[in-house]
Order: C-alpha cells, then sequence, then structure tokens
C-alpha cells in the first residue's frame, strides 16, 4: 500500500479528515524552508504539498509567486528540493510527500531520470498544474508505472462529460480546486464546494480533497465538513514569506491542522 | 497524389496539437475545457464561407488589404545583387500585420458570445491592434503589458487608453512580456466564462499556433499572387523576422511545399547569441521545454527555469517561439538565424535612407539578414522580406540608442 493509501486509510479508521499542508521548497531560504517541512506533521498535517519553484507558475497568485522567486534566488534547484525529502525521510517514513509545481523542469531534468530519483527520495505523488489529461503519455502514466501516484486537479470547469477523462489514469487522491481562479486571491465558498464535491465522489472511490482559497481554521473546518479534507497553501506560504518565525509558522499550521480535524 | 499528400509540409498540426513533438497543450485543468471549446469553433468558422466573407471585408476597407509588394530598387542597386521586395504589411491599420490575426479572432469571439476580451503584449502592436478592433466592435478590453514594456513603448501605451482599453502593467517576474503572458492566462483561468483569450503569436496551447498562423498566412498568399504577376515565378528566398513567430509563419507557411524556396527566420540575437543569455533567439541559443501550453525551444537554464531574454527590440523580446517554427527547424524545411541589436539598428537606418521607409525593430532584423546575404546572390536571386510593421513606436529607442537628444524638442 502506498504511503497515501496508508494516511487515507488510518484517518478513515479514526473517522478524521485529511489535512494538507502546501509549502515552497527554499523558501525563504534552504535551511528555513527544511525546517518548516520537518515540523509540519507535529503540527498536525497528514499530506506535505512540496512545491518545485519554478520561473512561471502561471496557475499561482503573487503569494506563491514570490516563494518560488525567493527560493529560486536563493539557489533552489529540483535536486535540492529532492534532498529535502531524501533528509525528510530519514527521521519520517509515513507522511506522504506529493511534489507540486509545473512540468519544465521535470522535462528537462528528463522524465525517466526524475522519476527514478524522486521515487528513491521518498516522493508518493506528484501534482503537476500544466499536465492535463490530454497530455497523459508524458508524465502520469511513467508516473504510476514507477509507482508515484499522478494526482489530478478536478475544477468547476470540468463537467459531467469530461470528469470521467479527469478521473481516469488519476491515483490517490482527487484534488478539488474550489473556484475558477489562481492560488491565493478569492476566499473559498464552502456551500457553493460541497455539491461538486459530491458529484465527484459519486463517480470515483478515490478521496477527494478541496483547495484554493482556504485561509483560516473555520475555512479549514467547512470545507472539510464536505468533503475527505482541507489543502492550506497560500495562507501558510504568506506567513513564511513575513519572516514570520518557524515556531509560529507551525502554530499558525496547528490551528488550521485542529479546523480540518475538528469536523 | 498520396504520394504528395504525404510530403507536405502543411497538414499539421495533428489531433493532439503537435507539429512533430512540439505544441501540444500543456495548459491547467480549469482551461482545457475552454481551448477545447475554442478549437471546435475555430474549426466550425474555419469552413463557414460567412466567417470568411466577414474576413475578408474588413480586411479589405478596415485593414487595407492587400498590403503592396514592392520592390526596393536602390536596396537592391546599393547592395548590389538579389533582387530584393518587401512585402508591405506595415502599412496595414494600425502599423504591423498584428491585426490580421486580431480580426479573426475577435470576429470569433463574437461569434462565441463572449464580451470581455484580454490580449498579452510586448511590443504593444499586438495591444494596440487588439484595442483597435475591439473599440471597432464595443467590446471590453484588457491588455496586459510588462512594466519594463509599457515604459520602453510608451506611444502604444497611451494609443491602447486613447481606443478605451485598460492597460495593466505586469510587475510580476520581470515585467516583460513572458510575464504578461502569464497575467493573461492567469486572468483567463479566473474568468473562464465571459473572456475571450486572444493571442498574439503563433504560440501557447492548440489550437493557438494553427489559428494564428491560419489568420496570417493573409500574408503569404498575397505575396505569392503578388510575385507571380511581378515576376512572372515565386521568390527564392522568403525572410522574416520572429518574435514568437506569427508574422513569419504568416509568410512562410502558403509556400512551405514550394520546395524550391528557401526560408529564413531571423531571431533577436541581441548582444550576440552566447552563454551570456543576452539574446532572444529561442531556436540557435534555447533546448525543448515546455511553457505557455506548448512544447518548444525555450530560453532555459539547467535546471528548466525560463530565462528572460534581452533584445532592443520589445516585440523579439520572448523566451520561446511558435511549436512550428521548432518543428520547421528540427526537420530542417526552413533555416534559422540571429541578427544583433547593433546590425539591426544598422539596417533600420540604411532603409529610411535609401527607401523612404522607417521600419519597426523588428523587421528590421529580418533586413538586416537580407544585406548580409543579398551582396553575394546573383542578381537573378529573388528575396521577398515582410516588412511587417512600420517604426514610428521605436523612435524613440532607436534616438536613445544613437544617443540623439529627443528632449530638445520638447
Ligand atoms: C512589427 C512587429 N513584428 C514582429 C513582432 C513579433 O511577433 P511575431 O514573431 O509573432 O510576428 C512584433 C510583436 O510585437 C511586432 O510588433
Amino acid at each position: 500500500m502506498s504511503r497515501i493509501d496508508a494516511k487515507f486509510a488510518e484517518l478513515r479508521a479514526a473517522g478524521k479528515k485529511a489535512f494538507v499542508a502546501y509549502v515552497m521548497a527554499g523558501d525563504t531560504d534552504y535551511d528555513t524552508g527544511f525546517e518548516v517541512m520537518q515540523g509540519l506533521p507535529a503540527a498536525g498535517v497528514d499530506i506535505i504539498e512540496l512545491g518545485m519553484p519554478f520561473t512561471d507558475p502561471m496557475a499561482d497568485g503573487s503569494t506563491i509567486q514570490l516563494a518560488g522567486q525567493r527560493a529560486l534566488e536563493g539557489g533552489m534547484t529540483l535536486e535540492m528540493t529532492l534532498q529535502y525529502a531524501r533528509d525528510f525521510r530519514k527521521s519520517d517514513d509515513t507522511t506522504p510527500i506529493v511534489m507540486m509545481g509545473y512540468y519544465n523542469p521535470i522535462y528537462s531534468r528528463g522524465v525517466d531520470a526524475f522519476l527514478t530519483d524522486a521515487k528513491e527520495a521518498g516522493i508518493d505523488g506528484l501534482i503537476v498544474v500544466d499536465l492535463p489529461p490530454e497530455e497523459d503519455d508524458e508524465l502520469c502514466i511513467p508516473a504510476q508505472a514507477a509507482g508515484i501516484n499522478f494526482i489530478r486537479l478536478a475544477t468547476p470547469t470540468t463537467d459531467d462529460k469530461r470528469l470521467p477523462t479527469v478521473l481516469q489514469n488519476t491515483s490517490g487522491f482527487v484534488y478539488y480546486v474550489s473556484m475558477t481562479g489562481i492560488t491565493g486571491t478569492a476566499d473559498v465558498q464552502s456551500d457553493e464546494v460541497a455539491p461538486e464535491v459530491a458529484r465527484i465522489k459519486a463517480a470515483t472511490n478515490l478521496p477527494v480533497i478541496v483547495g484554493f482559497g482556504i485561509k483560516t481554521p473555520a475555512d479549514a473546518k467547512a470545507v472539510a465538513s464536505v468533503s475527505d479534507g482541507a489543502v492550506v497553501g497560500s495562507a501558510i506560504v504568506a506567513k513564511i514569506g513575513a519572516g514570520e518565525p518557524v515556531p509560529d509558522v507551525l502554530g499558525f499550521v496547528g490551528e488550521l491542522a485542529d479546523g480540518a480535524h475538528s469536523d | 497524389m498520396a504520394q504528395d499528400l504525404f510530403n507536405s509540409f502543411m497538414t499539421g498540426p495533428d489531433e493532439k496539437g503537435r507539429f512533430g513533438d512540439f505544441g501540444g497543450r500543456f495548459v491547467s485543468e480549469t482551461l482545457m475545457p475552454l481551448i477545447l471549446e475554442l478549437e471546435a469553433q475555430y474549426e466550425k468558422a474555419k469552413t463557414d464561407d460567412s466567417f470568411w466573407a466577414e474576413m475578408h471585408d474588413l480586411w479589405t476597407h478596415y485593414v487595407g488589404r492587400p498590403s503592396p509588394l514592392y520592390y526596393a530598387e536602390r536596396l537592391t542597386e546599393h547592395l548590389g545583387g538579389a533582387k530584393i521586395y518587401l512585402k508591405r504589411d506595415e502599412l496595414n491599420h494600425t502599423g504591423a500585420h498584428k491585426i490580421n490575426n486580431v480580426l479573426g479572432q475577435i470576429i470569433l469571439a463574437r461569434r462565441m458570445g463572449k464580451t470581455r476580451i484580454i490580449a498579452e503584449t510586448g511590443a504593444g502592436q499586438h495591444g494596440v491592434a487588439t484595442a483597435t478592433v475591439c473599440a471597432k466592435f464595443g467590446l471590453k478590453c484588457i491588455v496586459y503589458m510588462g512594466a519594463h514594456d509599457v515604459e520602453r513603448q510608451a506611444p502604444n501605451v497611451f494609443r491602447m487608453r486613447l481606443l478605451g482599453t485598460e492597460v495593466v502593467p505586469v510587475t510580476s517576474g520581470r515585467g516583460t512580456l513572458k510575464d504578461a503572458m502569464n497575467d493573461a492566462l492567469r486572468d483567463w483561468v479566473t474568468n473562464v466564462r465571459d473572456t475571450f483569450y486572444c493571442i498574439g503569436t503563433v504560440a501557447g496551447p492548440h489550437p493557438y499556433p494553427a489559428m494564428v498562423r491560419d489568420f496570417q498566412s493573409i500574408i503569404g498568399k498575397e505575396a505569392k499572387e503578388q510575385m507571380m504577376a511581378a515576376e512572372d515565378r515565386l521568390p527564392d528566398t522568403i525572410i522574416a523576422a520572429i518574435g514568437g513567430g506569427s508574422n513569419a509563419m504568416g509568410l512562410f507557411y502558403p509556400f512551405l511545399d514550394d520546395k524550391d524556396v528557401g526560408i529564413i527566420g531571423v531571431e533577436a540575437g541581441g548582444k550576440g547569441v552566447n552563454e551570456k543569455m543576452e539574446h532572444c533567439a529561442s531556436l540557435t541559443g534555447g533546448r525543448p521545454g515546455v511553457l505557455h501550453g506548448n512544447r518548444t525551444y525555450l530560453l532555459q537554464d539547467d535546471d528548466g527555469q525560463i530565462l528572460e531574454g534581452f533584445s532592443i527590440s520589445a516585440g523579439l523580446d520572448y523566451p520561446g517561439i511558435g511549436p512550428e517554427h521548432a518543428w520547421l527547424h528540427d526537420i530542417g524545411r526552413a533555416q534559422y538565424v540571429s541578427i544583433t541589436d547593433v546590425e539591426a539598428l544598422e539596417a533600420f537606418q540604411l532603409c529610411c535612407q535609401q527607401e523612404g521607409i522607417i521600419p519597426a525593430l523588428e523587421p528590421s532584423h529580418a533586413l538586416a539578414h537580407v544585406m548580409k546575404i543579398a551582396p553575394d546572390l546573383p542578381k537573378d536571386h529573388i528575396i521577398c522580406m515582410n516588412m511587417c510593421g512600420r517604426g514610428d513606436k521605436d523612435i524613440f529607442t532607436v534616438a536613445r540608442a544613437l544617443d540623439f537628444d529627443m528632449g530638445e524638442f520638447e
């Protein structure tokens, strides 16, 4: 069983929803970023989304764009992001790590080489924003063959006709994007999310996790109550970017986790 | 016949939007249904006579097509070799080829019931063309323009504002054309229902590279007919400048299967194509990657991070190139070269002096390559170069480069 499947089985047994946190590798610098990542499980994070910095993050708002820029200015590379996972795995062999980002750095390294390295580093899943099902041959199919989950985004524009295409070749969980838009802008509307999650769940047995626009413990709770879990990114990244001390950042993550888990 | 078809260079892209390995649809899921819908609507319009009738009517009466094919006699004599013709697309309404494509996309947008048009722009020519056609049809228009370009192309910013367009200076990334395209995509992801994204070059996800090429192909179709009328034969060489590659694709496409016609694309060499990467020559100095919805040659570092290009010409300042050019390059049907800022500035001045035509900095790059090759070619070798834009927008940049103080006249 993959770490992601095991985690969801564990949560289900405990009657708990998942709390997923996104952080950018190398933000604000290599050591700070790693310190935050390492502290996430103890703060209550069930699954870590590890952002791979990219110069042109076309689905992200300014908070995550700037985090990526900070990381790149500090010399962060894909290899160093993989090193985060290797070092993390020395003390934690259960918390799933999902790498999230854009295709070009992976393509540039070479898909096969990347998948071998990612598997060895202890990566469990990939979310690659600019690879829709129409481009599954690029990375999705090879990733699944290499034993890494390929997690797909479903969005408000994914209508019923298209949904089966999106769910095909998906594994681990489905990430429902709560709005049409970019990260870190509008606020999530959990009443609008509820029927969409129900629609997706009717078509798949995979857990459905919701992200985009979740900023507070109350948001996390509201979203978790209508889905299998909540993802928070920009709200955490904003605190890291503002230079808040790592314990304070992790304290905030803990409040968000409590929100999601309190459902 | 079957053999002819098999050998054609004009059948791309395939159903996945690929030209060989290049192109494709590398966009987020939110946009995927939108580009599928656009593709379906474009396929319908393409075979609809009333769509093309509307295009031709506006091309004729609003844009001023056909643009002349002009024998540049003094330039030819000055260079002393090949016979040089200029395809005068700089005479179009709004001063560049960009409007050929904008008309097509806006007519399509209207058919699709879209009421809000967004565009990215570098030099501002595509922005001005989009603002113009939106004003004509009473459509809301928002143009994303890198903050750096807002500064160096100020006259075009003012033009767009006069035309009722909202110009949004883009400060994300480094504030150039690539970042403007990112922000336009972010707008589109946010405003999926009412918004049409009018892309200004043969890049972006399928169907944009093919659609923009089809709209710009009027350049090559006319040039072919005009050349037959003038010389009773096709040119030996056709040449165009390349930013994203739309004016070049427009000229090249109708000639792709005329195998005796040599095709040359001219990229911006900036300060020189070397390891310092201060240029925009994606084909001569880049490698394949994925950006803005398609796979193509890109300026990037070893880690797949996109590099900012450098060129005196804002319109060529883009780290990628249309995927069809990437394919034509790899299969060897077209040749791609680069021209530096200094060479382009020389060509700019020569064109003013020899022909009484103030060219844009973008086609000045193509002209600089003509200057390089024409002297060594025989007098019966015919070159057709796309004069894709006029230089009004560039006079401030050129004045600065030539140390001419415009302030004296204020
Ligand atoms: C006059 C002119 N030529 C060329 C270009 C480059 O675009 P493309 O390569 O798509 O023709 C521009 C872009 O702004 C332009 O204004």
